[in-house]
């Protein structure tokens, strides 16, 4: 194993273990919910939003498998700063290139479950646009 | 060959003959515990499909030239075997599908549909695979017939004394069964089941998917009325299985797919249809592939099926012991000796995707998710397991790597 490669593996685990932006928001802006059935993973993300829509502060909660959870606490991070529309059309690459490992179809959805219910919770609040590929049932985001 | 109780199979021997075993992954042939999901191939079976293509590929059934003649020889010649290693008592009771999916597919819509109504009941088992689930639950619903289930017991066996409350369900015309369960190894006794259901009148239906590869098949000794393989499984290619099915039933049933081969003529006015087992293979089949099934079951019979179930519950009894030793872990199914080459578990506290994520980056290739058994998932009141599966080629040293890759995962992750 390259040590490039150890290196990624241990954020991820340190991601999971100290969750970034852990613990639900009250009062929130906006707030949405997802899960992964095949996995059983579940995450609430709430947001915060300042002026111009930008993203003040994320929390969320969850449960579920490593790559899921650590996935929800680094994309807090990621889109503090930027705007509802910013986020809204932020590529899932952008979050996988964090990760920085490869991943299989199956842990792919694993990882990108957060950032489906973060755009859905935008969506939900400030009415930006939720492509299909983050469709919804029920009012939450279920990737199948 | 000396009569003995315990394992007559050298694994360490055998794995000479599978190629992919030669692949390193850092320095290491990866630990296959995943041969549930589908097995390696020997090379006896990689040359007969080899050399079938490179001296004795064309068309079946079709055409007058010698290679035609050639080609169908050794298509059915594959169908001849296979039907000897299922026990079956003509081979024309043999159909060649892509999968045993289809070819439960081929019994639920072809034999469901046009023998199931509203007040017939279908009885499946907590353990089917989605496979064997589905489809009969589909072919209920489509027929406004009710669809129950054989419970299973603590310890992930059928609970048989529940029959007797199906019994009073309404008329039950269809019991499917897998014979060994994919996620946890149970083996079902399928014989005692099926008295049940012709006492009853109903078919009995056998997935033997993940029967087949690990212990001997005797279609007419388990007395059922279809029973479906998968080659894949058992050593042979992806892409085919077969389905036996007893000859009354099947000359009865309506075909499944349509096309050419399947037809004796065709007029505008009418068709109709081709004699055993051709009446159910529509289009081209899977020329090859029946050679490297025949192939396949050759090279399981010369091994010795009993040899191989023996051999593989040596490996799960070391695992269970192995596993018994460690509190955080959980396994499921029954004793070793009431279950085939599978162990199914989880690391307490880990996702189960996770523990196979730390295994594979220790060169252990496991399962895990809900192995197309959802139902059984939520019997078990977990999402999802980790399930190793072991085959002829397995060997102690790769359930030392397991159990070493499980600490690994706990230390990391719990």
């Amino acid at each position: 194993m390259s040590e490039f490669d150890q290196l990624y593996r241990e954020l991820i685990l340190d991601h999971y273990k100290n969750p970034r932006n852990h613990g639900l928001l009250e009062p929130a802006d906006a707030q949405a919910e997802g899960q992964n059935p095949l996995c059983g993973d579940e995450i609430t993300v709430s947001l915060r939003l300042g002026e111009n829509d930008v993203v003040e502060e994320v929390g969320f909660d969850g449960r579920g498998c490593a790559i899921s959870q650590a996935a929800m606490s680094m994309l807090g991070d990621l889109v503090k700063g930027k705007t509802a529309g910013e986020v809204a059309t932020l590529p899932k690459e952008a979050l996988l290139d964090e990760l920085g490992i490869p991943l299989t179809p199956v842990r792919l959805k694993c990882a990108i479950l957060g950032l489906g219910v973060l755009k859905l919770a935008l969506h939900k609040a400030r009415g930006t646009p939720l492509p299909e590929e983050w469709g919804t049932s029920s009012g939450g985001l279920v990737l199948d | 060959m000396a009569v003995s109780t315990k394992s007559t199979l050298d694994a360490a021997r055998l794995r000479a003959d599978f190629p992919v075993f030669e692949e390193l992954v850092n320095g290491r042939p990866v630990a296959f515990l995943d041969s549930a999901a589908s097995s390696q191939k020997p090379r006896q079976v990689l040359d007969a499909m080899v050399d079938f293509y490179e001296h004795s590929y064309a068309n079946v059934h079709r055409g007058v030239y010698r290679l035609a003649e050639r080609a169908t020889a050794g298509y059915e010649g594959g169908r001849t075997k296979v039907a000897s290693f299922l026990g079956a008592p003509s081979e024309r009771e043999v159909i060649f599908t892509r999968s045993a999916t289809e070819a439960l597919n081929l019994v639920a819509y072809a034999w469901g549909l046009d023998n199931l109504g509203p007040s017939d009941v279908v009885v499946v088992t907590d353990l089917e695979h989605h496979s064997s689930f589905v489809p009969w639950q589909y072919v209920a619903g489509r027929t406004g017939a009710a669809f129950r289930a054989i419970p299973i017991d603590g310890s992930g066996e059928l609970d048989l004394s529940a029959l007797e409350e199906l019994g009073n369900a309404g008329t039950i015309k269809v019991v499917a069964a897998n014979y060994v369960s994919n996620t946890l190894g149970t083996v079902n006794p399928v014989q005692q089941i099926a008295e049940w259901a012709h006492d009853r009148g109903a078919i009995m239906v056998v997935d033997a998917a993940q029967a087949a590869p690990h212990r001997p098949i005797d279609v007419q000794a388990l007395g059922c009325d279809f029973l479906a393989v998968s080659a894949h499984k058992m050593c042979g290619p992806s892409g085919i299985g077969a389905l036996w099915g007893r000859r009354e039933l099947l000359e009865e049933m309506a075909p499944f797919n349509l096309g050419g081969e399947m037809i004796r003529s065709v007029s505008m006015e009418r068709t109709t249809w081709n004699e055993l087992p051709y009446k159910f293979e529509a289009g081209t089949p899977a020329i090859a592939e029946a050679v490297g099934f025949g192939a396949a079951v050759d090279y399981l019979s010369e091994i010795g099926l009993d040899a191989i179930e023996a051999h593989e519950r040596e490996l799960v009894e070391y695992a269970l012991g192995a596993l018994s030793e460690l509190p955080w872990i959980d396994t499921y199914g029954p004793p070793p000796e009431r279950r085939e080459g599978i162990v199914s578990l989880n690391v307490q506290g880990v996702h189960p995707h996770d523990v196979a994520q730390v295994l594979d980056w220790e060169g252990v290739a496991v399962r895990a998710g809900h192995h197309c058994t959802q139902p059984l998932m939520s019997k078990l009141g977990v999402a999802a397991t980790v399930r190793a599966s072991f085959y002829l080629y397995s060997i102690p040293e790769e359930v030392d790597r397991l159990v070493a890759g499980l600490h690994k995962a706990k230390q990391s992750l719990g």
